[in-house]
């Protein structure tokens, strides 16, 4: 899919920037947004660690576990592939719970970590499981309980309520989250969405040594 | 009210945070210090493995978004936004969302300085840039850092998603704002 979109993004934009005359234009951004991408990464260092940090003493101190526990009603249906104490789930429930509160910084570093541990669980390394999909779209498609950044940006252009889409956007998001969550159920059974297993069982380990020598590195 | 909660534990959320969990590991007799420095050890892997997928999404969106082409896209869409009642000036923006965060925000501070923030359209970009993530953004950072390169429905799932989240707001905007 990845493969698609990115391919026709490339082409669309060397196609028509070449029509338009945006031709330098488009080198320029192909550069500026490489160097964009690098400070992201580079950026999320230190909140990464710090939140790996305090994820690892709740963990320690068991309270991950507890916390999962506590939503297994819930999640055991969204994830039926998951352990419900498994700290994959831990992980995911604090990223929700931080993007529902708008709090980007913490949510990213969360979800990374969940996204490590269902690693943990998958058995085609490169490709994505059932679970990984659900909860790419719980945060793709994430409920928004205080739109922050959109009520600064009315407030400085001078609205009369600038607060007054809270409501509206929580709908929005709420409907966005449902549908989503519910797309990835119903595409997962698609037979183009099937997990292509890998062909031989010597190749199968061929696969997992490679996997394991690329995290020892 | 309920905006006033829900700010109220977003300022708290992180200090409980910061407070509870230490204060609880030392109950349960966990070395907190040592806890600490062996999890955040991983911060710098995963922030440099998501560098190349980053990479890969932000250059080919950026080439995207210079060359114009998204005012192709505004054009060959716009009969169906005309039909469902959709301001044919929040297209550009709502196209952007699942490709730029600050793409989209740029549009729609743009659309609202000159529309103004409590115009129809106003309302809704500022409803439905809130209502999704940036979808592509989200994908390449998160399957990056486990190293998936065959997505799977992901995006599919994602985009829907974004779609609803759009015309979603559409509907509670024409049903709170207009009448």
């Amino acid at each position: 899919m990845l493969n698609y979109i990115w391919f026709a993004l490339i082409i669309i934009a060397l196609i028509v920037g070449a029509i338009n005359g945006k031709i330098e234009d488009v080198t320029k951004a192909a550069f500026e947004y490489a160097g964009i991408a690098v400070e992201i990464a580079i950026g999320l260092i230190g909140i990464m660690a710090l939140w790996l940090g305090i994820m690892n003493i709740a963990q320690e101190a068991g309270m991950v576990k507890v916390l999962a526990r506590a939503i297994k009603p819930i999640s055991k249906r969204l994830f039926p592939e998951i352990p419900p104490e498994h700290p994959a789930m831990g992980a995911m429930i604090l990223n929700i719970a931080a993007n529902w509160l708008g709090l980007s910084n913490a949510a990213t570093p969360l979800g990374l970590k969940a996204m490590e541990e269902l690693q943990k669980l998958n058995e085609e390394k490169d490709t994505a499981s059932n679970a990984m999909a659900t909860f790419l779209a719980l945060n793709t498609a994430s409920i928004t309980l205080i739109p922050a950044t959109i009520i600064a940006v009315r407030t400085t252009l001078g609205s009369a309520d600038p607060a007054e889409i809270i409501g509206t956007t929580i709908f929005a998001s709420g409907c966005a989250c449902i549908v989503a969550v519910t797309a990835t159920k119903l595409l997962q059974r698609l037979p183009i969405f099937r997990i292509e297993k890998t062909v031989t069982e010597s190749a199968d380990k061929e696969s997992i040594n490679d996997s394991k020598k690329g995290e020892g590195k | 009210m309920f905006g006033k909660i829900i700010s109220f534990i977003s300022v708290w959320a992180i200090p409980f945070l910061l407070f509870i969990v230490p204060l609880l590991a030392i109950k349960n007799k966990v070395k907190v210090y040592e806890s600490f420095i062996d999890g955040a050890k991983g911060g710098f892997d995963v922030a440099v493995k998501i560098i190349p997928y980053l990479v890969a999404i932000l250059v080919a969106i950026g080439m995207f978004r210079a060359s114009g082409a998204m005012d192709i896209f505004v054009k060959l869409i716009s009969p169906v936004t005309d039909f469902i009642g959709m301001p044919a000036e929040t297209l550009p923006a709502a196209l952007m969302r699942p490709l730029s965060g600050s793409g989209t925000l740029g549009l729609a501070t743009e659309l609202m300085k000159e529309h103004g923030p409590d115009s129809f359209a106003g309302r809704l970009v500022s409803t439905f840039f809130g209502s999704t993530e940036t979808t592509f953004y989200v994908i390449a950072v998160y399957f990056g850092a486990v190293g998936i390169k065959k997505t799977r429905h992901a995006i599919p799932a994602g985009l829907i998603g974004d779609l609803a989240g759009l015309l979603a707001a559409l509907f509670i905007c024409k049903i709170v704002f207009v009448s």
